[in-house]
């Protein structure tokens, strides 16, 4: 059975997933701009993502595939409400920068 | 047929009071009170009606109008039961009814909210014929409460004068003492038995096989209920206060009908007392202490409708008198005679009061005879009558009480007969005071002293005439009455045969009674006396003319420990407890002012922390493996 596992093995990916999310990670605490900040989120969506349909695939098992759509599914409504959200900062205080935002400064 | 006619009777009253409050301000003050009395009219007519069938067929006539409550094997329908009892009182209420509501179009003519006391007194009759008519204690309970809710709007019905409020609200709690005592009776006989249809009940109770200490409660409870609605010892204060309303009110729902409801009660349910003679022993001496104690009280009152008041509460006290000692028959029949001449000296003192302008001391009256000979005619009848003089009506049924109480117990026979010589007493010092010598008032009320008008008179008279006749329903020998009640008083006969002792027992209280009218003649008219102004009142007598200070007993005893108690709470106990509720308001207050520190607002510092977490979480579950 022509399993692509055999040619790259699991850890590689587990590699590139733990890569793309520790860069997730990092451009999540560093960056100041939201929408980069944002970005970096969905690396470690995807990086997450990718994980999954390589366990599942080692695992011979769709059942991790099939999660995989759902969250993908998810991110794009998540995104699509994270951008509006944006654009009404931006709108409101003429700047993305998340330093900027302490309104919720208790 | 019957169900519909009996449908009528009931509701009649009901549709003038929906009229009266919806359209009565728009129409006149004549259609007003036309329309109030026509329906009250037209329940009379049915019970008039009913009362012939009964009485020829020998057997009520009860009709279930719908099914009430159902649970589990306990039962109650709606229903209507017209028996001897329930047409009797129904005659009377409805038939009193009517003439004072002829009475009130004119005595109220000049008050603005006249509809509206047209419809008190529909609502009144309505819930009075529920009270009467119902064949269960649960739809008797429901007129009960609707007729203390009718005497306390009509107390009250000059509303603006803040004593009459008082006046009201004092009645309508001293009820609430007694309609508890009522509630407790009725749930502990629903208990006992799974029904309170009372023509259920009976057989149930003759047969014997029930717990009678339960229901020595249970009869104790209902007398406790009839206590307060018949202002009977110790809760009959609210009665004279209850004057502050208008004066046919006073004759209709504090004389001669709603007062009566207690005796009707017990009558209803005397199967019940008839197996509790301790309880029957508690009413007969709570009667004769009320009566010698309110008949006392009224020696010495000044205001013309609290005489009559402290009267009422004192025949009140007889007919119990007669009830406590099984004589069922003899209270009804002086609940019927005194509901003909009380309701005659109220509306005889209405028109008094109505003729000075609302003046109600005696002490400002006098010499009315010539002015008024109608009032002073009717009033001089039923003041016969009530002080118990050959042949009037309260002779034969007063006498007939004494002669009870003199068979079964000489104390209680000596209690009521002073109480009744007592009662000749202050009602001929009443007319005395307001009828004889010259007049007593100031010379502008003097000049507008005048009979009052034929709508006022006309009842009077009708009420006088019965007041004088109304002994013959049950004369010694004929008893008329006890033959109609014996369906309802199974098993009792109170068969006096007119012997040697009897007459004496009428002589006796013949004698006492004009004894006393003498002594009152000899004091108030040949020694020309009028009672002192209130300050000048002294010793004993200034005790009784204050009542016995029993509310101000009531006062120390109830409500200012009530009052002391209340002002604790307030002051004390709720500030104590205030600061220990709040103090944990404080607390959470704290902790969360040290919280909100953390809420920096900055974003990053929220990541950074995520991501801390996110590591902390992630290690602990490698380390835990």
């Amino acid at each position: 059975m022509g399993n692509i596992l055999n040619q790259i093995g699991i850890e590689n990916y587990i590699f590139l997933s733990v890569l793309l999310f520790c860069i997730g990670v990092f451009g999540v605490l560093y960056r100041r701009n939201a929408i980069i900040v944002f970005m970096s989120i969905e690396i470690m969506l995807n990086a997450v993502n990718l994980l999954f349909v390589a366990f599942s695939t080692y695992h011979q098992d769709s059942e991790g595939q099939v999660f995989v759509f759902f969250s993908m599914a998810v991110a794009a409504a998540e995104v699509a409400v994270g951008l509006a959200i944006l654009v009404s900062i931006y709108r409101n205080l003429g700047s993305i920068e998340i330093d900027k935002l302490k309104n919720l400064k208790g | 047929m019957e169900k519909n006619l009996a449908l009528i009777l009931l509701i009649s009253p009901f549709i003038g009071f929906l009229f009266n409050i919806f359209f009565g301000k728009k129409v006149s003050k004549g259609l007003s009170g036309a329309i109030g009395t026509m329906t009250v009219i037209v329940s009379f007519l049915l019970s008039i009606f009913f009362f012939a069938q009964v009485n020829q067929n020998g057997k009520g006539i009860e009709v279930s109008l719908f099914e009430w409550i159902q649970v589990s094997n306990f039962k109650l329908d709606f229903g209507i039961l017209l028996d001897q009892l329930s047409i009797l009182w129904l005659l009377f209420v409805t038939g009193i009814g009517s003439l004072i509501h002829l009475y009130s179009i004119s005595y109220m003519h000049d008050d603005e909210n006249i509809h509206k006391f047209f419809a008190y007194l529909n609502l009144f009759i309505f819930f009075m014929i529920t009270l009467v008519v119902g064949n269960n204690l649960l739809v008797m309970f429901i007129g009960w409460e609707g007729v203390g809710l009718c005497s306390y709007l009509l107390i009250g019905f000059w509303y603006k004068n803040q004593p009459y409020n008082d006046a009201a609200k004092k009645a309508f709690i001293m009820n609430r003492i007694g309609d508890l005592g009522f509630l407790v009776g009725t749930f502990i006989i629903a208990y006992v038995f799974s029904t309170l249809n009372y023509t259920e009940i009976q057989p149930l109770i003759i047969d014997g096989k029930t717990n009678s200490s339960l229901l020595g409660v249970a009869a104790l409870s209902l007398f406790i209920g009839a206590c307060g609605k018949s202002a009977q010892l110790p809760l009959y204060t609210w009665l004279p206060d209850a004057m502050a309303g208008p004066t046919p009110v006073s004759a209709l729902i504090h004389a001669a009908t709603m007062v009566t409801a207690g005796i009707f009660m017990i009558t209803r349910m005397n199967f019940l007392f008839d197996i509790t003679p301790e309880v029957q022993n508690l009413i007969a001496i709570i009667g004769a202490v009320t009566s010698l104690v309110a008949a006392s009280i009224g020696l010495l009152q000044n205001d013309i409708k609290k005489v009559l008041a402290y009267s009422t509460v004192s025949q009140l006290g007889l007919m119990f008198l007669a009830l406590g000692l099984g004589a069922y028959n003899v209270a009804v029949f002086h609940v019927i005679t005194h509901a003909f001449f009380k309701a005659c000296l109220f509306l005889g003192s209405g028109s008094v009061i109505h003729a000075l302008h609302g003046e109600q001391d005696m002490r400002n009256m006098g010499g009315l005879r010539k002015y008024m000979p109608i009032t002073f005619w009717t009033m001089m009848i039923s003041t016969l009558a009530i002080s118990g003089i050959f042949p009037f009506a309260g002779f034969w049924s007063k006498d007939e009480i004494l002669m009870v109480a003199f068979e079964h117990n000489t104390a209680l026979w000596v209690v009521a007969s002073i109480a009744s010589i007592m009662t000749a007493f202050y009602m001929f010092r009443l007319m005395y005071l307001t009828f004889f010598k010259e007049f007593r008032g100031t010379e502008t009320q003097k000049n507008h002293l005048h009979e009052s008008p034929s709508l006022i008179t006309i009842p009077l008279v009708i009420l006088a005439i019965l007041a004088a006749i109304g002994g013959a329903i049950n004369l010694p020998g004929s008893m008329w009455l006890n033959h109609y009640l014996e369906p309802i008083l199974v098993g009792k006969h109170e068969v006096h045969i007119l012997g040697t002792q009897e007459y004496m027992l009428m002589g006796i209280a013949l004698a006492g009674a004009i004894i006393a009218i003498a002594w009152a003649y000899s004091k108030y008219i040949k020694q020309n006396f009028v009672p002192k102004v209130d300050s000048e009142i002294e010793d004993f007598s200034k005790i009784i003319y204050n009542k016995y200070y029993v509310d101000e007993f009531y006062t120390f005893l109830l409500i200012k420990p009530i009052n002391a108690l209340s002002n604790f709470f307030r002051t004390t106990l709720e500030p104590a407890l205030g600061k220990v509720v709040f103090s944990f308001g404080t607390i959470v207050n704290g902790i969360s002012n040290q919280g909100r520190k953390l809420q920096t607002g900055s974003i990053g510092l929220y990541l950074f922390a995520f991501v801390l977490g996110l590591c902390a979480i992630i290690s602990y579950l490698f380390i835990a493996r």
